[in-house]
């Protein structure tokens, strides 16, 4: 293969709207003004709403005999010099159709994610693994240069493609002088003080080490209470030390939920699990995790208490960068439904409400469109206030009691697996993911898991099929998919 | 307006001879056909040709200063009609538009002005919408050439060559009194070069000379006994004329030597040369320069093809591989017939090499090439270029990414209603269009059945008549630009004369909002070259329409869907047609990006919405997300210890269009949405009221918050 050094070629893969034609136009001013020949080529279309498109720049260095070369229109997999991929999964993209290679090419793509929306839609986690892809573009390049180019937008307060441009720059991948990229960046007139920030901090990031994306790291709950450390105590004395992390995080939860005593049964039933469990103690882990979201289910009062903390008002004047002098108003979209009030009040009223047909289409009447709830308004807050002051009524609400139950049969339906199986125990436990949401949500999700409970009840499949059969649930919001699988079996 | 101003592009149509033009290829084009007197142009935008359009439209002044006339035509078939005006007077007319849909819409009137043929140079500029990124059926516009005979340009993709076929295309045309197609595929469109300009030209005779004393030639029209008259002209008169003026010219090429030992050669499409060159660059057969080991014919006038030429070229060679894109190989037909006449044996290869289907990047000709030459040049044979795919399960972590509705887009409410309907009356039959709102065929919408083309969303439904009277009835689906391309006749008139009991959603964001927002009939814009505001409703109650609503809001989702439902439920009979109305919001923000930006500077009150989850009641089901595929609208890992499935999130580049609440209202989702206004430079007022408010609340947080801590871990 003939090696060019009169030629440098450049793919940049980007999603619409990020400004990838914006950066190909300025490396070509670059390049021009360095006295280059440059050419650009995009197929923009329909790909500009958002989806997936290349740009393509190739520039030629005058050898002096007037000649002009013959430029290729499209990215050529083995021939590209530079890739420069506005998001991770663009960045694999780059990789899987060839354009980077470990011969040739500089590869600068960001490490944050835009989710596609495969991923978003997904009833779980329908995410794509970024570590792979990492890996993929350190072992298909000379040269990888990963940063988060999101956060670097944030920080210097720019657009993706001036981040994009300083990197092409600090990546020295091309023989041209910063202050030219500067001057195109200038003599473009737009935006130019953010750009040239954001040249700036790209420019920086370029030349640091490859940085992972960053994780959230949970630190252990430590008891702040006397009856916090009782039961922290507890949980050292009773519970495997492969429980211990969930079961502090549970125990806070239950006792933000509702009280100590309240996640003290929930220490009491994890107790009983972990009798039946032993080494590596997977069962009562998760057991932990999955009993300590289910006790703490959301009601009204709950979602009441969370909407109306102060830390919740900061957050999110943090998330829209609210400045001081800003007034914001924050309104909330509410659709409580007869059922959500019944829930709430003491069982005995709520089931004969629900249970007679005249008192719920009386009543039902006043539960049929969304509230807009202006919680930054004292009258509302007052409202969301008075409603989770319910919150030591609530062992005696219809809900409570519904939810309980359910616990419970879970719970007894999980201890005799476990003394047979507990691998099937572990699945058993584990389809408590199903339950979630509000509304339909809810219902659906609760449907799935009583159809899997079910059908367990009945023929005591072993785990790989409890398995399978929670990934069905998860994978049609119509159903269909699982009950076709109940049925076939 | 378009979707950007092209104030410096139109200024770089004012070069004069010798300066330096440097710009995109199809800006390239719009320059030459000044440089070459042309005296009208048309056109009907979409991509890749829309900047042609766009840039002509905010031209007008340049245009009225030489005494060009430009029309941004109703539609590809209104464009090719005004080429009518270079059959009687030495006019030159150019018009454009995306093909090969365009050359479909177009095609009556071009067999018309092509059968009659023309006096001045009639130039039709097809943007090839072909291959990688291509949103249309792949089909080639060779083919409306060859039936209509029409000769077909296809230049190696630098501006110089572009600029000088323009410049041909129209001595051509006049020379053979034939309409000449010049086709530029999408990347030679969009890419940018330089070539030397020339200075402008004032047609020698403007439209308006012309109409000032009109000529008449009944040979010219086609009506018998003339239409007979005119097929043997075309193949007695214009025929011959065609291949001389190319032969004579030398439109097409030669590069490489003349023959080599092995007695191989290659014929190329134009458009295709630089992919070629640089395929044989990788197989070390040229250099980058364009100087080839192998002799090599390039086609820059890919129909007709000069006999002559073929055959000498073919003389002395054992095998030529011909390098054409798309299928049927029209070429490589006609390349056999001519070696058969030229009583010569040279073997074409061509698509039993190369593949049958797909775009011919310099990777698929590099390997056909490699294994033409292994079969029929083993000495010359190189070594094909093998790549090792990353692994499978690497792969299958990258997400297909198709393009969606935009952030906050007024066209995604109207599916999220079609959604909710859906949910209680089951799937219907959706006869989908063209433009944004085909992308709701995608996910997560996945609604559409059939798009059958530009404005016929509603004829596509009209063959499904209900079952019986409460049988379900079929929606169609049309933007406003389709509309007036034709749907309001093809669709809405159809549907009324024909009693179709459908429902008809058409939809007006205010431009032709997928082809770069250009300004069509209904655009609420006021522009001082056209005339706009003309309402939609008015039109289609005009054509006799009796069931029409207008939802002014389409964010109104319930109003969308309690509307919908009447329409799909109601007991009357006849067609019914629902005009929902909101701005494209890509335009309408670069609308008020400025205005907002001006205000805030201006210390004026500002105030903005945007949408926000809170992550500590979001369970992560994202039925959300299902309901509105907004791009801001996404996901993040859950901060929550326990919780495993990723949380629903808003990005900061929410515009607050209200979806997102008015979803979670009417499909009873979640109350983890919420909307923070935020009023920048607040009246006296509000700063006060909101300080006594802030200050209650915090009061009655901190004792609530108090007790949290007492009973807290």
């Amino acid at each position: 293969m003939t090696d060019h050094k009169n030629r440098i070629t450049i793919a940049i893969l980007a999603l619409g709207g990020q400004g990838g034609g914006v950066l190909a136009d300025w490396i070509q001013e670059v390049a021009r003004h360095e006295g280059w020949l440059a050419q650009g080529t995009s197929v923009p279309g329909v790909a500009q709403r958002t989806g997936s498109t290349v740009y393509y720049v190739e520039l030629s260095r005058d050898d002096g005999s007037g000649r002009i070369p013959v430029m290729a229109q499209m990215p050529m997999p083995g021939d590209v010099d530079i890739v420069v991929a506005s998001e991770l999964m663009e960045t694999g993209r780059a990789v899987l159709r060839g354009f980077s290679t470990k011969e040739r090419t500089t590869l600068i793509g960001s490490t944050h994610r835009i989710y596609a929306i495969g991923e978003k839609s997904a009833m779980g986690d329908g995410r794509g693994n970024g570590d792979r892809i990492i890996e993929a573009a350190g072992e298909r390049s000379r040269k990888f240069i990963g940063f988060d180019m999101e956060a670097a937008t944030d920080r210097a307060g720019s657009v993706i493609s001036a981040i994009m441009f300083g990197a092409l720059a600090g990546s020295d991948a091309l023989p041209f002088p910063t202050e030219t990229f500067h001057r195109a960046i200038k003599e473009s007139g737009i935006a130019v003080a953010s750009n040239l920030r954001g040249f700036a901090e790209g420019f920086e990031q370029a030349r640091q080490p490859v940085a992972m994306p960053a994780k959230i790291a949970h630190e252990r709950p430590v008891p702040t209470t006397p009856r916090g450390s009782e039961l922290a105590a507890r949980i050292q004395n009773e519970l495997p030390v492969a429980a211990e992390d969930h079961a502090l995080h549970g125990v806070a939860r239950l006792m933000d939920y509702q009280d100590a005593s309240y996640a003290g049964l929930y220490l009491d039933r994890l107790k009983a699990i972990a009798a039946l469990d032993a080494a590596p103690y997977e069962l009562t882990a998760e057991t932990s995790r999955h009993l300590a979201l289910w006790m703490s289910y959301e009601d009204t009062i709950r979602v009441a208490d969370l909407k109306t903390r102060s830390t919740r008002f900061d957050r999110v004047r943090g998330e829209v960068k609210a400045q001081d002098e800003q007034v914001i108003a924050i309104t909330e979209f509410m659709h409580p439904r007869l059922r959500e009030m019944c829930e709430m009040l003491p069982a005995s009223i709520g089931s004969r409400i629900l249970g007679s047909p005249s008192a719920s289409r009386f009543l039902g009447r006043f539960f049929t469109k969304g509230r807009h709830v202006q919680t930054t308004s004292v009258k509302w807050f007052l409202m969301l206030r008075l409603v989770a002051g319910l919150r030591p009524m609530r062992p005696r609400s219809l809900r409570y009691q519904e939810e309980q139950q359910r616990i419970e049969h879970w719970l007894e339906l999980v201890a005799d697996a476990a003394r047979r199986d507990r691998a099937t125990a572990l699945e058993l436990v584990r389809c408590q993911r199903l339950i979630k949401g509000y509304g339909d949500t809810f219902d659906r999700g609760l449907r799935n898991y009583s159809a899997i409970i079910d059908y367990y009840r009945e023929n005591p499949v072993g785990a790989e099929r409890l398995t399978e059969l929670r990934e069905l649930a998860l994978s049609d919001e119509t159903c269909q998919a699982l009950d076709r699988a109940l049925v076939a079996a | 307006m378009a979707e950007r101003s092209f104030a410096s592009e139109v200024k770089k149509l004012t070069a004069g001879e010798g300066e330096t033009f440097t710009g995109e290829g199809i800006l390239a084009v719009t320059k030459a056909l000044l440089q070459s007197g042309v005296a009208y142009v048309g056109g009907y935008q979409g991509s890749p040709i829309s900047h042609l359009m766009d840039v002509f439209a905010d031209a007008s002044d340049l245009l009225e200063s030489l005494g060009v006339h430009f029309e941004a035509s109703a539609s590809e078939a209104s464009a090719a009609a005004m080429l009518a005006a270079s059959v009687n007077y030495p006019l030159r007319g150019a018009v454009a538009w995306k093909s090969v849909v365009g050359t479909n819409v177009a095609s009556d009137a071009l067999s018309n002005v092509a059968s009659g043929g023309v006096t001045g140079g009639a130039v039709i500029i097809v943007g090839e919408d072909y291959g990688e990124g291509s949103s249309i059926m792949q089909e080639r516009t060779h083919a409306f050439a060859m039936k209509s005979q029409m000769w077909l340009l296809d230049p190696r993709p630098n501006l110089p060559s572009i600029v000088d076929s323009v410049e041909h295309s129209f001595r051509l045309s006049e020379a053979s009194n034939t309409p000449v197609m010049l086709q530029l595929r999408v990347r030679s469109c969009h890419m940018t070069g330089s070539f030397t300009a020339k200075d402008n030209i004032r047609p020698p005779l403007t439209v308006g000379e012309a109409a000032a004393m009109p000529r008449r030639d009944v040979d010219r029209i086609v009506l018998p006994p003339a239409n007979f008259l005119h097929e043997v002209e075309k193949i007695e008169k214009r025929w011959p004329a065609g291949i001389a003026y190319v032969r004579d010219n030398r439109l097409n090429e030669w590069f490489g030597p003349e023959k080599v030992d092995a007695g191989v050669g290659i014929i190329v499409q134009g458009g295709l040369y630089n992919n070629l060159n640089r395929a044989m660059e990788r197989l070390e057969l040229a250099d980058e320069y364009g100087t080839s080991k192998l002799p090599i014919y390039c086609l820059n006038v890919t129909y007709p093809l000069i006999p002559e030429e073929v055959a000498d070229f073919c003389r002395d060679k054992r095998a030529v591989l011909v390098v054409e894109e798309g299928q049927p190989e029209f070429i490589e037909h006609e390349l056999n017939t001519l070696i058969r006449r030229a009583g010569l044996d040279t073997r074409i290869a061509g698509k039993d090499i190369l593949p049958r289907s797909g775009e011919y990047s310099a990777k698929v000709i590099a390997d056909g090439l490699a294994d033409f030459l292994k079969d029929l040049a083993p000495g010359m044979a190189p070594e094909k270029e093998t790549a090792v795919p990353i692994p499978a399960e690497v792969a299958s972590q990258i997400p297909g990414r198709p393009a969606g509705l935009c952030t906050g887009c007024p066209e995604r409410p109207v599916f999220t209603a079609m959604k909710l309907v859906e949910r209680q009356l089951g799937p219907t039959h959706v006869s989908a269009d063209i433009g944004c709102h085909l992308f709701s065929i995608l996910p997560p919408f996945n609604l559409g059945n059939t798009t059958m083309g530009y404005g016929l969303g509603g004829a596509g439904a009209s063959a499904f008549k209900p079952k019986d009277d409460n049988g379900k009835r079929a929606i169609a689906i049309m933007g406003d630009g389709g509309f007036w391309h034709n749907g309001l006749t093809s669709g809405v008139g159809n549907a009324v004369f024909n009693k179709d009991d459908t429902v008809t959603v058409i939809i007006d964001n205010g431009y032709s909002a997928a082809t770069g927002g250009q300004d069509i009939l209904s655009s609420r814009a006021k522009n001082k070259r056209r005339t706009t505001n003309n309402p939609i409703t008015a039109a289609v109650k005009g054509v006799g329409a009796k069931w029409v609503r207008e939802i002014t809001r389409t964010y109104d989702i319930p109003k969308m869907r309690d509307t919908l439902l009447e329409a799909m439920t109601g007991k009357e009979k006849g067609p019914r047609v629902i005009v929902a109305q909101s701005e494209c919001m890509l335009n309408r923000q670069r609308r008020e990006k400025k205005q907002t930006a001006a205000a805030l500077k201006a210390g004026k009150r500002v105030v903005r919405d945007r949408f926000g989850v809170d992550a500590d009641t979001c369970t992560g089901d994202h039925s959300c997300v299902r309901l509105s595929g907004c791009p801001s609208l996404t996901i993040k890992s859950n901060p929550d210890p326990l919780r495993q499935d990723p949380v629903a999130h808003v990005e900061n580049s929410c515009v607050g269009c209200g979806v997102c609440g008015e979803v979670s209202h009417a499909a009873v989702l979640c109350p983890s949405f919420f909307r923070t206004r935020i009023v920048s430079n607040p009246t006296r007022g509000e700063k006060l009221r909101a300080r006594i408010g802030r200050t209650l609340i915090q009061r009655m947080q901190r004792s609530s918050e108090k007790r949290l801590a007492a009973r807290a871990f």
